[in-house]
């Protein structure tokens, strides 16, 4: 029993695959702090993030709306910002009423709202583009490489080897349940709802305790191969000419987004 | 690639040359339940012995005993000595370098991203250099004839492909002795086969727990019975699979 629906990695062998990945999590991060920089209303900006981001895809052979069909599943996030709809003042351009307010959409809030909507939506294809094209073992690396403190890249680590664990554990309780959740003919079954809570609750306190459990006996494996505090890790990862070149290209595309939107 | 231990202030004792010496093993859990109650046992080089015992006889607590996890403090009329070596706390990193120890779940001893990290874990700590650490890791893959299985990710392997790795990982360290917790429980007979040439092949000194009785007959001429925490018998196998009045009482059958 398997469960791989969090690897999001696709075997290829374009360009972007065969960067180092300290390279493409580097200009990955530049790229969303740039944009989450740019001013609101900046249009050429962003278009010219959007072209950068459109070469990229090109680059990694996924073809081009690639990353923008992944995309969609991450937008409803974004509705978190609608409140500056109405929140910064300006020109009124539409009022109705919800529930018991009165709410009133300003020209400068819809501009801001619109404006976090592209940057949240240009930065989050990024990050899905380069999980695509970087192995989650090399991702670890490349942070290890840039100094992520240990704690975390071995946090992370664990999270990505046992994720898998934990949800075919789930997978299992849960089908456990299903397969019990039986009816007599002609009766209404399922039982109460707080009843249903109960075993629902019951089903998260016995993953946490498998968990609990689980984890005493991985500490157990590590102290038995000589763990003593440490991680040590091998990572056969060295910077060539061309990783370098495309850092010093992708820095500079960046940072003529960033003017444009500035002048 | 062989792996050196440089030992300071060796002190010398009556020594046979024993890989495994446990003599007068007690040990009680927090909760006041009594596990092991007076082990004692002897293990040579090249010895391959199975340990068998109905759940909860204290072959996996014996087996945490073996390279420190449990225990290690108390009676002084305890010994347990690998290769010689008192068990204590500075002989304790040398010790379970000794001692390899493949837990009975393969999700917990295999606990890195990838196939080579996980193998490559023992003799990165151990402070071998890199070139040796991927010798080492190299040896062991291809013991357990997975060589190709380098980069795969952990968690994408098939539980008997997780077992045989899960043995390279400890191979990877060329301990003196390799201990086994169920090395059979789970698999399908073709898994379970492939594993069973494996053991065969494999030249190092074993104990392995299991309830298995015909792979304790195919592969072990020595058998270790344990229940309620002691030895009952220690022996050849075919003896002990004859004997069913032994069998019976301690909730085993014969294959």
């Amino acid at each position: 029993m398997h469960f791989d629906a969090f690897d999001r990695y696709h075997e290829k062998s374009s360009f972007l695959h065969g960067l180092d990945p300290r390279v493409k999590v580097l200009v990955t991060v530049i790229y969303i702090v740039s944009n989450a920089l740019l001013p609101d209303a900046a249009w050429f900006s962003f278009v010219s993030a959007w072209i950068f981001l459109i070469a990229a895809n090109l680059l990694s052979q996924l073809g081009i709306e690639y990353t923008f069909k992944r995309s969609i599943i991450a937008l409803p996030f974004a509705l978190v910002a609608i409140t500056v709809l109405f929140s910064i003042p300006g020109k009124p351009i539409s009022t109705f009423q919800f529930l018991m307010w009165d709410l009133t959409i300003t020209d400068a809030g819809l501009l801001r709202f619109v404006s976090i909507l592209i940057r949240s939506w240009l930065s989050v294809q990024m990050a899905i583009l380069l999980v695509a094209v970087t192995r989650f073992p090399e991702l670890i690396h490349a942070l290890e490489h840039l100094r992520v403190p240990a704690i975390l890249t071995t946090i992370i680590a664990f999270l990505y080897r046992y994720l898998f664990v934990l949800t075919d554990e789930v997978l299992r309780l849960i089908r456990a349940r299903e397969s019990r959740s039986a009816a007599v003919a002609g009766q209404r079954s399922g039982g109460g709802v707080a009843w249903r809570a109960k075993i629902a609750g019951n089903i998260a306190g016995q993953l946490f305790l498998r968990s609990y459990e689980r984890s005493e006996r991985i500490y157990n494996a590590m102290l038995s191969r000589g763990y003593s505090g440490h991680l040590y890790t091998l990572n056969p990862h060295e910077m060539k000419q061309r990783d370098y070149f495309v850092t010093a290209f992708a820095i500079a595309a960046i940072f003529i987004v960033q003017l444009v939107g500035r002048l | 690639m062989p792996v050196t231990h440089t030992i300071k202030n060796f002190e010398t004792f009556e020594y046979g040359g024993e890989v495994l010496t446990i003599k007068d093993l007690h040990f009680s859990y927090p909760d006041g339940r009594v596990a092991l109650d007076g082990i004692s046992l002897k293990l040579c080089s090249g010895d391959k012995v199975a340990l068998v015992g109905p759940n909860g006889a204290g072959k996996s607590t014996l087996m945490l005993h073996l390279n420190g996890i449990l225990g290690g403090r108390g009676d002084p009329s305890t010994t347990l000595r690998v290769n010689g070596m008192e068990l204590t706390r500075d002989n304790l990193p040398i010790i379970r370098a000794m001692v390899g120890l493949v837990f009975q779940n393969p999700d917990d001893q295999l606990f890195s991203p990838t196939v080579f990290e996980d193998v490559a874990f023992g003799p990165l700590h151990m402070g071998l250099p890199e070139d040796e650490v991927r010798a080492c890791v190299d040896v062991a893959l291809e013991a357990v004839r997975m060589s190709s299985y380098k980069d795969r990710l952990s968690h994408h392997l098939s539980v008997g492909e997780k077992k045989r790795i899960a043995i390279a990982t400890v191979l990877s360290m060329n301990p003196s002795i390799l201990i086994l917790d169920e090395p059979s429980a789970g698999l399908d007979p073709r898994a379970r086969r492939t594993l069973i040439n494996l053991l065969r092949e494999l030249p190092n000194t074993m104990l392995v727990s299991t309830h298995d009785m015909a792979l304790v007959k195919e592969l072990f001429p020595r058998t270790i019975v344990m229940d309620e925490g002691r030895v009952v018998a220690d022996g050849l196998t075919m003896e002990i699979l004859d004997n069913e009045k032994l069998l019976t009482a301690h909730g085993l059958e014969k294959p």
